[in-house]
């Protein structure tokens, strides 16, 4: 297989004709290099939609309540929706087996005192699984756990620049916090990927909540992370049946949208996974033409080179060649260059790519641009093997020429 | 170690065809030196092509080396050429990019044999057509009588049966003419079939048979001076 000969014989052609394997393998490495650089791009700005939505957790959805806006089984409109606990239990009850986390949600707008730092912060009373709707990351302490809500404990998990504004370097983690006169345990400190908004908040029990303001069993919001099992069409379909379930339990005109609506994250992946997969389909034609137009370089060059090596190939077949060694030196050297040159733009495309890297985010909205080595080796091999190709069929032609017709050829 | 009968061969031109050898005998033993002549377009080069398995007979028999040459493909011929035929043309048809030396060993390699061994034996070979100072030059760098050498010596690298030589010194002065018969002639009185295509006089009276061809047919296959001398 290894003939050392045979490598010997192809890199002295081609240090023989410099410019040609410079020109054949150019035009492979520029293919793969626009290939690459337009694959990256556009899973640059993919991943930036995607962080768009790193917020929340990718199955979340969100029961809203407020104002009916239309009369509905003689009552009036502009009656004010309330959620509780029954609700959220019914929820619970009726779609169990669909849903993967859940939680209820009161919003609160509290004063946050440590000795001489203080400030306005929204605070939200919830269950332990908010954490992963709001796929929270706790960087010292814990989360609100359910002995926090069995005991309506009196404990507050802070975001990062709560604790900065309040504490500065200093530690937080079992330091007692002021709350609107009342005194909390701080339990942990939190971040969070969806910007410095969402890292200046704070966390409690969804029933000290409930005891110490009000005494009721009001809840602002029910958060819901959708069975991950379900596909996007499962969960719009649980959303929109959960909406009309609940407004028919609570007497609300099935199509009043102000007075409760569920907010399904399916909804807005699909939105963007139809957006990415447009884009991608784009790329992949644009990508394939760029191979495309490759594939016609190197065939051109092929062709040409044969035709001018055929008096060669003449007096190497008087000399004893067989076809097949012909045919075979002639691929061989197409192949390394082809290699050679996609492995060269490939790595040049990639290079670029990570000194692209964050730089664009701002004004292109393109995040850590990248290729999937699969799409790129892939890439490689369709050329690789259109290089065979481009030079199998030509050469094969050449190698059938008869030595008397090659030998007259100029 | 050459036998044609009754040869024909024809190409088409068009929608005719050119009848170029009409019924060729000729009968070519081990160790003779023969020279073909004839004026251009008498059959002579379509001859050696066939004779050289670098073109196909349309009718006839050709026998090479008691084998008789039939339904040969291009890696059938590929073989026997290698194994039985040494070529010198008139444009040498040395390979540009390699040197003297890697010219003479290129048959060599398609026998198949070792790299170092197949330098040293077409170093050897060198020496012999008195090249060897030369082996590392390219051909552009050599003389035509140097390069007819160097083509010589790739011919006679593989100890073939048979020297077929196109107008070896169509494109030669005269001096460089005489050396490059002398070392025919030399190869020759080696006791090597040597098969030289040629329409100088000179040069086919060194040879040991002439046979003359016209349009397609053998009209004179005669001993010369040469032979009766030895």
């Amino acid at each position: 297989m290894f003939d050392i000969d045979r490598w010997r014989e192809i890199f002295q052609s081609i240090n023989k004709n410099r410019l040609r394997s410079v020109m054949s393998g150019f035009t492979v490495a520029f293919a793969i290099l626009l290939f690459t650089l337009l694959f990256g791009i556009v899973s640059g700005l993919s991943n930036t939609f995607t962080e768009a939505f790193a917020d929340d957790a990718q199955n979340a959805m969100f029961v809203r309540v407020w104002k009916t806006t239309k009369p509905y089984k003689g009552l009036q409109t502009g009656r004010t929706i309330q959620l509780r606990n029954g609700d959220y239990n019914y929820v619970n009850d009726t779609y169990g087996n669909k849903i993967q986390y859940k939680s209820s949600r009161i919003y609160k707008n509290f004063n946050l005192k440590y000795k001489n730092e203080a400030g306005n912060y929204s605070v939200m009373a919830v269950n332990p699984d908010h954490q992963f709707l709001e796929k929270t990351i706790i960087d010292e302490g814990r989360y609100i756990n359910e002995r926090d809500l069995k005991n309506k404990s009196k404990v507050i998990v802070i975001g990062r620049l709560v604790k900065e504004d309040l504490f500065g370097q200093k530690p937080a983690l079992g330091k007692r916090l002021n709350v609107n006169g009342s005194s909390y345990l701080i339990v942990g400190v939190f971040s969070d990927e969806g910007g410095d908004n969402e890292e200046r908040k704070a966390f409690m029990p969804l029933t000290t909540a409930q005891m110490i303001y009000g005494n009721n069993d009001y809840i602002s919001q029910i958060a819901l992370g959708y069975n991950p099992k379900l596909n996007l069409d499962e969960a719009v379909a649980f959303g929109n049946q959960m909406e009309r379930d609940l407004r028919n339990k609570m007497n609300i005109h099935p199509d009043d949208q102000s007075a409760l609506s569920v907010q399904n994250m399916a909804e807005a992946n699909k939105g963007v996974g139809q957006f990415m997969g447009i884009l991608y389909a784009i790329v992949i034609l644009v990508g394939s033409g760029t191979l495309v137009a490759g594939i016609i370089g190197i065939s051109n060059i092929m062709i040409f080179v044969i035709k001018e090596r055929t008096k060669e190939f003449g007096i190497r077949k008087a000399l004893g060649a067989k076809p097949s060694s012909i045919v075979g030196i002639v691929v061989q050297e197409t192949v390394l260059i082809t290699t050679l040159a996609g492995y060269l733009g490939l790595s040049l495309g990639t290079y670029i790519l990570s000194l692209i890297g964050d730089s664009l985010e701002e004004d292109y909205f393109i995040k850590d641009p990248n290729v999937s080595t699969g799409i790129v080796i892939g890439a490689t091999v369709v050329l690789i093997i259109s290089g065979l190709l481009a030079s199998y069929i030509p050469a094969k032609k050449a190698a059938n020429i008869k030595p008397i017709v090659a030998l007259r050829a100029d | 170690m050459i036998k044609i009968e009754k040869l024909h061969k024809s190409y088409p031109i068009g929608k005719d065809s050119l009848h170029v050898l009409k019924g060729i005998d000729l009968h070519i033993k081990e160790g003779e030196f023969v020279s073909i002549m004839g004026s251009s377009g008498s059959g002579k080069s379509t001859l050696l092509n066939i004779v050289g398995l670098l073109d196909i007979h349309d009718e006839g028999h050709y026998y090479l080396n008691g084998q008789l040459i039939k339904d040969m493909n291009e890696k059938k011929a590929a073989l026997l050429r290698n194994k039985f035929l040494g070529f010198v043309f008139q444009s040498f048809n040395l390979i540009s990019y390699k040197t003297a030396l890697e010219n003479v060993a290129l048959p060599l390699y398609y026998k198949g044999m070792g790299r170092k061994e197949r330098l040293q034996v077409a170093l050897d070979y060198l020496e012999k057509v008195g090249l060897k100072d030369w082996a590392n030059h390219l051909p552009n760098e050599l003389s035509g009588g140097q390069k007819q050498r160097v083509a010589i010596a790739r011919a006679l690298v593989t100890k073939p049966k048979v020297v077929l030589a196109d107008e070896p010194t169509g494109a030669l002065d005269s001096t460089t003419t005489d050396s490059v018969m002398d070392l025919l002639k030399d190869i020759n009185n080696e006791g090597m079939t040597v098969f030289v295509i040629t329409h100088e006089e000179e040069v086919a009276e060194q040879t040991k048979r002439i046979v003359r061809l016209k349009d397609g047919v053998i009209i004179s296959d005669e001993f010369t001076k040469a032979s009766k001398a030895v």
